[in-house]
């Protein structure tokens, strides 16, 4: 983490070919400290991004995926609910033991506020996974995936979390994290975020990658793969993201489309080949319709 | 370099990047951390502070390039003999700076002398394409003009023949020199006030008149379709808001007690039910014929905008009969989407009756008490009957009936219009020949009459 050419070459040796913008992005937000924000077209290895980082650095990895409905209870903490009914029945229980010889009302009270309250106490917090990334005192890396399908609301009760990495829980106070977790948002552009999130946020905007850098890509994530081969298939890609589709191919499809052509046995791109699998490259029914026909006509194009 | 940076941000916002004080604070903190050795360093960690969307990193790129490129600065070579270039001037001459510079074709100087003027001329504050000649005559003085000016007077004046020799030279320094202060003003201006002047004329399209003579000018319909299209955004996000609140509902009882019984049929676990929404189903009737022609085609980029933003939307388009145009909404762009449309039915003779009773007879089962019914024309019937029985019935079976004209309220009425007979059957009658009132009058629509 000392300079933004370690980091790229950190980030290589775990697999992760990092363009020298991912690079200077994940350099400033370990050193601002702040969170950030990865946007992307799906697939282009945002979530791979965190999961590199977290393998670099040698932290945990505590993931968080969002959706509609992701409420506090289920990010934060919750109340072990079953824990706290038996704690009580067995407060009763020792309750009439522990009160039979005070001489009166008073006296019982007295020793009822003598007696420890665990009823709110942290063995009875069940933390989620916010919490738990605030409470590993060595750091972590901390993904929220996919932020935009959640609440605004819960968007909202993000900010205290991303800016002083800490949380307020009523019974307990403040949580505060010793090391502050290095944090992963991902966005899949659903909807518009808020500009509080925003601007709480280092802002990283992952491009779909261009020819040279998608070789490397793939040469390292689909190890033993010809050159020639990879050479063929990403120009291939390329050429297909130009085309007007539904959903153009990113840079998980080309390594799972890289790793199906191995599993087929093909060393060099050829119709068939590439007919019989192109359902790895596209998932819709009419981008297939509209890219079989001119399979062999891509195929013959010279070389990205 | 504080300076600069404050600049830079004033470039930035005034291309749209919004850069709040924390950020401000945040890009200094990003300064001092990577330093300004390494431009590709400087610039990548400025924009992973700065800007925060795409499309705004791509504005920043942009920016960033015209603010920290210095093209070089283009000076007059000194003479080839190797004589002194500064020969034949008269003595004032020796004092002044700027004539050296100019003489000696010092480029590095020059730059640096009028960086320094265009400080002390403001020139970063031009707002207006029209301030850029005052600017770059206020610049060229703050560098030293009169002084090169009077030189050269007087070196005409002198009696040798080097003198006036010397003078041309001068007088050709100057004016590449004033060719280089008009092109820096220029760069300034593209930089603090090019984009200010979009928004100023983004603004002005809302409020201008949509059926004016001749409708929205060529030049401004892709800016008005970003408008329209930025509206429909706003509204589907508003709308995606509202959807949220239905989520949070009552007590569930029934599968509470259920959860409960884990618990020894203590209520630990409380569910709350979660409320089916409807999704707002509008039918939208736009009016196509001649009457309305500069109108139809912001109409029918409304009704394009919407059709995007809306799950459930019928829409249909009239002028002599009616037809649905849901397919062409959905299966073209917006521009072709607009001239298919109007190829099929647009500019012929309005006939609202018979369009109404086309509706009824082949549309009618497609409203029910949940349907919204948006209606886009200027209720101009040609003097046919405008069959007032069927638009009753539109009202009874949907929920609400809406009624936007691009005429003003004072037109209503007036000759062949029938706005005020229909106007009894609708919930709502508005003018709209605005964007800005559009937005308004949807943005009060979707509040109020679709059911969520």
């Amino acid at each position: 983490m000392t300079s933004v050419d370690a980091l790229i070459q950190g980030l290589e040796g775990v697999g992760y070919i990092a363009s020298r913008r991912i690079a200077t992005a994940l350099y400033m937000a370990v050193n601002l400290q702040k969170p950030i924000l990865v946007e992307g077209s799906a697939g282009v290895g945002k979530t791979e991004l965190a999961l590199s980082t977290a393998a670099l650095l040698g932290l945990p990895l505590i993931r968080m995926q969002c959706y509609e409905g992701l409420d506090e209870s289920k990010a934060l903490y919750e109340w072990k609910y079953g824990k706290q009914l038996l704690y009580t029945q067995i407060l009763k229980d020792r309750m009439g033991e522990a009160l039979s010889d005070a001489p009166d009302m008073d006296a019982a009270m007295d020793r009822l506020h003598g007696m420890g309250d665990l009823f709110f106490s942290e063995p009875f917090l069940e933390p989620r996974p916010l919490m738990m990334a605030l409470r590993e005192d060595a750091g972590c890396v901390l993904l929220i995936d996919e932020i935009d399908k959640s609440d605004e609301a819960f968007e909202a009760f993000l900010l205290e979390v991303l800016s002083a990495y800490q949380v307020s829980v009523p019974e307990l106070g403040v949580i505060k994290a010793k090391t502050p977790p290095i944090v992963f948002l991902t966005s899949n552009n659903v909807r518009d975020l808020g500009d509080a999130l925003k601007r709480r946020c280092l802002h990283l905007h992952i491009p779909l990658p261009d020819a040279a850098l998608e070789r490397r890509i793939v040469s390292s994530r689909v190890p033993g793969i010809e050159a020639d081969l990879t050479h063929q298939l990403v120009s291939f890609v390329q050429s297909l993201r130009t085309l007007d589709l539904r959903k153009s191919p990113s840079i998980s499809e080309t390594v799972d489309w890289a790793r199906a052509l191995i599993l087929l046995g093909a060393d060099a791109l050829d119709g068939d080949v590439v007919r019989d699998s192109l359902n790895v490259l596209l998932k819709f029914e009419q981008d297939i319709q509209a890219v079989e026909p001119q399979i062999i006509e891509i195929i013959r194009k010279p070389l990205a | 370099m504080q300076g600069a940076l404050e600049d830079f941000f004033r470039a930035l916002r005034s291309a749209d990047v919004r850069v709040s004080p924390a950020e401000a604070i945040d890009a200094h903190r990003t300064v001092s951390t990577v330093g300004f050795a390494d431009r590709e360093l400087f610039k990548d960690a400025l924009c992973a502070t700065l800007a925060k969307s795409a499309d705004e990193v791509e504005r920043f790129d942009r920016i960033f390039d015209t603010f920290f490129t210095r093209e070089t600065f283009h000076a007059e070579p000194p003479p080839e003999d190797g004589g002194d270039p500064m020969e034949g001037l008269p003595e004032e001459a020796a004092q002044s700076e700027l004539a050296r510079m100019l003489l000696e074709g010092d480029a590095m100087g020059l730059a640096q002398a009028m960086e320094e003027a265009a400080e002390r001329a403001q020139v970063s504050q031009i707002r207006l394409s029209t301030q850029r000649s005052r600017l770059t005559r206020k610049l060229l003085e703050e560098m030293g003009l009169a002084e090169i000016e009077q030189i050269i007077a007087a070196a005409r004046k002198l009696e040798d023949t080097a003198g006036p020799a010397a003078a041309d030279r001068l007088e050709a320094a100057r004016k590449r020199l004033a060719q280089e202060a008009s092109s820096y003003v220029e760069r300034q201006h593209e930089l603090y006030a090019a984009e200010s002047g979009r928004n100023l004329r983004e603004e002005l399209l809302a409020r201008k008149a949509l059926n004016a003579e001749g409708g929205i000018d060529p030049v401004d319909l892709a800016m008005m379709q970003a408008l329209v299209k930025r509206m429909a955004k706003r509204l589907a996000d508003r709308y995606s808001r509202r959807r949220h609140v239905a989520w949070t509902g009552h007590l569930d009882v029934r599968r509470t007690l259920r959860k409960s019984m884990g618990y020894g049929g203590m209520p630990f676990d409380i569910v709350f039910k979660t409320k089916k929404i409807d999704k707002p189903s509008i039918v939208a009737i736009c009016d196509v014929s001649k009457s309305v022609a500069a109108a139809a085609q912001f109409l029918l980029t409304f009704l394009y905008s919407l059709n995007e933003v809306v799950d459930r939307m019928e829409a249909f388009a009239f002028s002599g009969r009616m037809i649905s145009v849901n397919a062409v909404l959905d299966e073209h762009h917006v521009e072709t989407a607009i001239l298919e449309v109007l190829k099929r039915i647009g500019f012929q003779q309005t006939d609202y009756g018979k369009s109404l009773e086309d509706f009824c007879e082949q549309h009618l089962d497609q409203l029910d008490r949940h349907t919204t019914v948006i209606f886009l024309g200027d209720a101009r019937s040609n003097y046919a009957d405008p069959r007032l029985d069927l638009l009753a019935t539109i009202q009874k079976r949907s929920r609400a009936l809406i009624w936007l004209n691009p005429e003003p309220q004072s037109y209503w009425g007036q000759g062949d219009s029938v706005m005020h007979r229909y106007e009894r059957f609708c919930h709502v009658a508005k003018p709209c020949n605005t964007l800005a009132q559009l937005e308004r009058i949807i943005e009060d629509v979707l509040r109020t009459y679709i059911p969520h």
